[in-house]
């Protein structure tokens, strides 16, 4: 089947450029993409604390779902300019598993938070489960 | 008749590789711990939403807006980000192969590591001083859970921390110590991911219930 005369996929997703440490395929980034996601995230993170602290938004849903943005930029930022995450690194396998996860991330949270949503309400004393209240 | 499937050459496309090969040393490392940061994000993700459902449930107790501290958790996010930042210093140092900065930037995170954790120490003393222990509601027990892991975490970096730089006291920047750099690296860098879900979710969301 392989012979030494060619390269299988398999060898060829281990023949690094560069053996040893950098040649994983991570790029780790220059002092300026670092200083780059630093200060982004210090105003992703000053914007949110001045929002909540200084009761800049009258409605706090709102403020909440504001704040609740600027998380997940920031984590988004964190991702990319501190972990350095792209499609490229270890033939895409990172990013893959970083997909994953947050698949399951998301149901885990939203399932969650939706099959509880009347956790209290059913918990009340004397509650009877009537499938007319449960909608 | 051949169900191989075939290249536009005609050759056989081959899977799996029968052959003996090298692998250089370390060349999974990176990804493996990857996976295993990946994982340990799914138990947060656990613990933020047993917190997202419970976190209501005061049972009569203090709520969020009595019991937290914003000046104070500014503070330490701000520890945090910081190591962020002096952690890439660290790695930059590194790849320059400069021994006694990159040892100065670890310790410099190691310190703020060290802040963060302190403040977060108190945080848990002074509730526990006034009464707001995990037994009290069921808010205070996914608080508990969900911030303590996330110290825990923490408290395990700082020693790892502490143990690789005596591991680079000791051995210099071998090939071995520095994937060991890079991993801490994701480690610490997936801490402050975490911390930013618990502070947007746990305090600043809490302090608007």
């Amino acid at each position: 089947m392989s012979t030494n005369d060619h390269v299988t996929p398999a060898q060829a997703a281990h023949a690094h450029p560069n053996p040893g440490v950098t040649g994983d395929g991570h790029s780790h980034g220059t002092r300026k993409s670092y200083l780059t996601g630093f200060v982004l995230s210090v105003i992703l993170t000053a914007i949110p604390f001045w929002l909540v602290m200084g009761n800049v938004i009258e409605d706090s849903m709102i403020t909440t779902l504001v704040i609740m943005a600027f998380g997940v930029a920031q984590i988004l930022v964190h991702m990319i300019y501190f972990l350095h995450m792209n499609t490229r690194s270890e033939g895409g396998w990172t990013m893959m598993a970083a997909i994953f996860t947050i698949i399951v991330v998301v149901i885990a949270l939203s399932g969650s938070l939706w099959v509880m949503y009347h956790l209290n309400t059913n918990m009340m004393p004397g509650h009877t489960m009537d499938p007319a209240t449960l909608m | 008749m051949s169900t191989k499937p075939q290249t536009a050459e005609g050759e056989a496309i081959a899977f799996y590789d029968l052959d003996p090969h090298e692998h250089p040393a370390h060349a999974s490392t990176t990804l493996g711990f990857w996976l295993y940061l990946m994982s340990d994000c799914l138990i947060f993700a656990t613990l933020f939403a047993i917190y997202g459902v419970l976190g209501g449930n005061f049972a009569a107790g203090p709520s969020p807006a009595d019991l937290f501290n914003l000046p104070l958790v500014a503070v330490s996010t701000t520890a945090l980000l910081l190591s962020s930042i002096t952690y890439g210093f660290a790695m930059l140092e590194m790849e320059q192969d400069k021994q006694g900065t990159t040892q100065l930037w670890l310790a410099i995170t190691g310190l703020l590591g060290a802040v963060f954790l302190g403040l977060t120490l108190y945080e848990f003393y002074h509730m526990i001083h006034e009464g707001a222990v995990p037994q009290r509601s069921a808010f205070l027990s996914s608080f508990f859970v969900l911030v303590g892991t996330h110290a825990l975490h923490v408290t395990f970096g700082i020693i790892w921390l502490l143990t690789l730089m005596i591991q680079i006291g000791q051995r210099g920047l071998v090939p071995a110590n520095q994937v060991r750099v890079q991993c801490l690296s994701m480690f610490w860098h997936f801490l402050d991911v975490i911390w930013i879900g618990v502070f947007t979710v746990v305090y600043l969301m809490g302090m608007l219930r």
